[in-house]
């Protein structure tokens, strides 16, 4: 008897089915997953979802009987009462176990329930959507290059030899030349030491001394390796795209806006955290908030700790661009922020952040979205219609060429819809 | 060797952990048991540890240790995981392959006692099976079965990276679909797996040799002009009927590539291997689990595992022949571990202390006397159906108290028409073992006829019997697939068996192109 121990086999042999699954099914699980989203917290992004589809796209069809219909037999165990010719009246659905037997192999099932991983989900919910001009414009300027191989030269230094090249060229060029080959002078040497010890034939010798010189002569007049022969790896430089973001998050946190309103940011801000991190390699966040003055804080603060105060606006966009031109230089770092607010701002504020924003903020953005929050109860009197200082004020500042995205979320059920919304692929922006 | 000290001498092991100088003790132990006192003969084993996981994996891969990959062995994974993680349903304690060293699989979650429990159950009841029951003898080669797989994953890899992932899956789909009817049910001879690798390569390389292009430049002989041969000498020519539709396509389809002919061929001896396990669950089942049980039991007689132990053997193997009574809500059908269990200890019982109703109805069984013998003949000799219309007794429809009912959908009521009675006994017999004979579970379909000179249309039968027909959704998409390969219209005739009266007709156009869904 062998025991082997498999369990240290590489696991998920499945994947690859997975895969293949999940490819066929797409089209049923992309539509699982808006619907699910639409129902879902951010933070029950951390687990899978369960997502069910109809079976009919991965339905595995064979011929089996129909459950309904002609004259079946059963054999069952268990007889109670039953004297030969009793009747017994049909369970509905022909349930009572023995329709089980009658459904035959078929799978029975319209609906196909399982569970997508967290990474699945994200992917297929985030499939469609691209940041906004994802690229610096100005990266031809940026300041950091990088090498990249870029096939072969002639030239270069030694650390860059390229053995297997250059040692190709040298076999094709010896075999082109007809280099005479070590075995063959060995072999030459031997007949004529042969010869030479037989003593005989004085001619035969002398002209295998002459073959044997011609040989040798020719291959040291053709060098094993020929400067021809050798290649260099090429590199160049190429400018290194900007795979770096940071994301500023800005929120009122004055006395108006509610608990549910700062949940309703926070999940809004996650989610573009969540977006972000899947397209570049580090993403910086900072929180900024504000009452009537603005200060940077770190996550706990920024969500849970309270403050009084009026509320200014424009103080936290010039937290922002202070911060931008102390850490962040705009020409190194993808800039995104994400504001969030109840909409209040003091009136003879309005004039400063419509132009802060416009002159200062949305030319360094590459995204700046504005998120008016409302009490889920309020029906919203902006949803009637009748507008928020700040909603009409940077609604002045909008216009197509500038990255400003604004939107108004009143429950967490709008949230995805919302962001969906924001980044869906043809067009960014409102 | 503190060990020692704290158990008694004879004990094999203590405790509920496992390490594999204990595995190795235990199956020492029960090869003793099984090989001498019980007289089984098995192929080596096997036995590999492996996680929950991979247990899964094994589970949605058919139980094979390695497969061609396919979605709807995705599919199968994805809600098996999901049932196990939700606690819907567990696993499987092992998993046995037939082939040849014996693979057994067992958890590393499970106790010493659940793994002493799945050595004797897979490693000695079912090995014993898969090697001496005729029908594995006959149909499947446990030799060869670990290679073919090997083989067929390639092959099949291959082909995806040849022609695409699509292509490849639309033919696997339609002969997942034919499953069933892949198979050869009167075999001409054993097929040897390893043969057939061979013969493949063969194939493609005569076909390379012989290639030559100047064929395609022959003249087609113009339509009409051939003589339209008669009826019967066309379907002689064809092997018509055939009931092995996967067959008939991979040889007859005008349309298919080499290897989507392959594929077919892959997934038909697949579908041929398994044929002898779907004939015999009952005493497959039923073998394993009176061995495992008569082991177990030694072990305990003989003082080789504890009182504990036994306790938590009986624990479980209770719960695994449990049998539900038909207004249960558990039950769903007659558990073939149960049923099969309950037969064999009835075949010793009947050999060794027979009553006067047992030599009336098994005089040849009864008092023979040693009762493992008369298993073991009984397990190389039948499958399920003949098997229970052989050896089902009176006794044992009594104690299982076995009813039959006709349900007529016709009627409003379904009728009781046999109990356990004198009057009953043979036709619940008769009528038991019919639920296991798979030439009457499965629909008898067959290919017909097709006239290949004219418009190839491909036509198939389905032979009703009790007026039950095919369920239509699922018999039109397996057309639908049918008709991908054929490439042509296929139509499907469903006539009763005793009036050859038309009762439905099925039919699917021909595909745009070859396999254009």
């Amino acid at each position: 008897m062998n025991i082997i121990d498999r369990r240290l086999n590489p696991q998920g042999k499945s994947l690859a089915n997975r895969q293949r699954f999940l490819r066929r099914a797409k089209e049923q699980v992309v539509k699982a997953v808006r619907d699910a989203s639409g129902k879902r917290g951010i933070q029950d992004i951390e687990n899978g979802e369960k997502v069910t589809i109809a079976a009919g796209g991965v339905r595995e069809p064979s011929f089996h009987r129909a459950s309904q219909g002609g004259v079946r037999d059963y054999v069952v165990p268990g007889n109670k009462e039953y004297v030969e010719g009793d009747t017994i009246q049909r369970p509905d659905g022909g349930g009572g176990g023995r329709g089980s037997e009658g459904s035959a192999d078929g799978e029975g099932e319209d609906e196909f329930r399982f569970v997508l991983s967290r990474d699945e989900f994200l992917d297929i919910f985030l499939e469609d959507l691209e940041l906004p001009d994802l690229v610096k414009q100005k990266v031809k300027q940026s300041e950091s290059h990088t090498l990249t191989r870029a096939g072969y030269s002639v030239s270069g230094s030694p650390a860059n030899l390229n053995l297997v090249r250059t040692m190709r060229n040298s076999l094709s060029r010896r075999i082109a030349l007809k280099r005479p080959k070590r075995d063959e002078i060995r072999e030459m040497e031997e007949l004529l030491r042969e010869a030479e010890e037989s003593g005989e034939d004085a001619e035969q010798i002398q002209a295998l001394r002459e073959q044997l010189e011609r040989i040798v002569l020719r291959s040291k007049r053709i060098p094993f390796i020929d400067p021809i022969d050798v290649r260099y790896n090429r590199f160049e430089t190429v400018p290194k795209p900007i795979a770096q973001a940071v994301m500023f998050c800005l929120m009122d946190v004055s006395g108006s806006m509610t608990e549910h309103m700062k949940d309703l940011a926070k999940r809004f801000f996650m989610l573009l955290y969540l977006f972000l991190k899947r397209r570049y390699r580090s993403v910086d966040i900072v929180f900024i908030r504000h009452t009537h003055e603005a200060k940077e804080v770190d996550e706990e603060t920024f969500f849970y700790s309270t403050e009084t105060g009026g509320t200014v606006v424009s103080t936290a966009l010039e937290e922002m661009q202070k911060v931008v031109q102390e850490r962040y230089p705009h020409n190194e770092w993808n800039i995104y922020a994400a504001q969030a607010s109840d909409g209040d701002n003091m009136s003879s504020d309005n004039a400063k952040s419509a132009a802060l924003l416009r002159d200062a903020i949305l030319p360094m953005c590459q995204y700046f979205a504005y998120i008016e929050v409302a009490a889920e109860h309020n029906m919203g009197l902006s949803a009637l219609g009748r507008e928020t200082e700040l909603w009409r004020t940077y609604k002045q500042v909008q216009s197509p060429e500038r990255p400003l995205a604004m939107r108004r979320v009143r429950s967490r059920r709008e949230i995805f819809p919302v962001f969906r919304e924001l980044f869906a692929r043809e067009k960014a922006g409102a | 060797m503190t060990a020692v000290i704290t158990r008694p001498e004879a004990l094999l092991y203590d405790g509920v952990e496992w390490d594999y100088d204990k595995i190795k003790r235990v199956y020492d132990a029960v090869e003793h048991i099984a090989l001498k006192e019980m007289g089984l003969d098995v192929y080596p084993n096997q036995i590999e540890v492996i996680t929950a996981e991979q247990m899964l994996d094994a589970y949605s891969s058919i139980g094979m240790p390695l497969m061609y990959k396919h979605w709807s062995f995705g599919k199968h994974f994805a809600r098996d995981e999901m049932m196990y993680r939700k606690g819907y349903r567990g696993l499987a304690y092992e998993i046995v392959i037939n082939s040849s060293p014996c693979i057994s699989y067992i958890m590393e979650e499970n106790t010493m006692t659940m793994q002493t429990l799945v050595i004797a159950h897979a490693a000695f009841g079912h090995n014993h099976f898969f090697k001496n029951n005729q029908l594995f003898q006959q149909w499947t080669d446990a030799e060869g079965i670990l290679d073919y797989l090997e083989f067929a994953k390639t092959y099949i890899s291959h082909c995806e990276e040849r022609y695409g992932h699509a292509a490849v899956e639309r033919v696997l789909d339609a002969a997942h679909a034919l499953m069933s009817q892949g198979v050869h049910k009167y075999p001409k001879k054993r097929s040897d797996l390893r043969t057939e690798q061979r013969r493949e390569r063969e194939r493609q390389e005569y076909q390379d040799q012989t290639f030559n292009d100047l064929w395609r430049t022959v003249p087609k002989p113009a339509a009409g002009q051939r003589p339209s041969k008669s009826v019967s000498e066309r379907k002689k020519l064809l092997g018509l009927p055939e009931e092995n539709i996967l067959y008939f396509l991979e040889k007859k389809a005008p349309r298919l590539e080499h290897w989507q002919r392959e594929l077919l061929r892959i997934v038909r001896h697949i579908s041929q291997y398994f044929y002898p396990q779907k004939q015999t669950k009952v005493m497959n089942e039923g073998c394993a689990t009176y061995v495992h049980y008569q082991i177990m039991s030694r072990l305990h007689e003989t003082g080789q595992i504890s009182e504990g132990a036994f306790l938590e053997f009986l624990h479980s193997h209770t719960s695994v022949v449990f049998q539900p009574e038909f207004d249960d809500k558990r039950f769903s059908g007659l558990n073939p571990y149960a049923l099969g269990f309950a037969m064999m200890q009835d075949i010793a019982r009947i050999a060794e202390t027979p009553t006067d109703e047992d030599r009336q109805w098994f005089p040849d069984l009864a008092g023979r006397g040693d009762g493992m013998a008369a298993v073991r003949e009984a397990w190389a000799n039948f499958r399920d159906e003949s098997f229970v219309l052989q050896y089902l007794s009176p006794h044992l429809m009594r104690k299982l108290k076995l009813f039959s009912v006709r349900d007529d959908a016709e009627d409003p009521y379904l009728l009781v028409d046999h109990i356990h009675n004198e009057r009953g006994y043979r036709d619940i017999r008769k009528k038991l073992a019919r639920q296991y004979d798979l030439g009457y579970l499965e629909p008898d379909i067959q290919i017909v006829d097709v006239d290949l000179a004219g418009d190839r249309k491909l036509i198939l039968q389905h032979r009703v019997t009790n007026g039950v027909l095919l369920d239509e959704g699922d018999a039109k998409a397996v057309l639908r697939h049918i008709a991908n390969l054929w490439g042509y219209e296929v139509q499907l005739i469903e006539v009763s068996a005793i009036s050859e009266a038309i009762l439905k007709e099925h039919a699917v156009t021909a595909p745009s192109g070859i396999g254009v869904v």
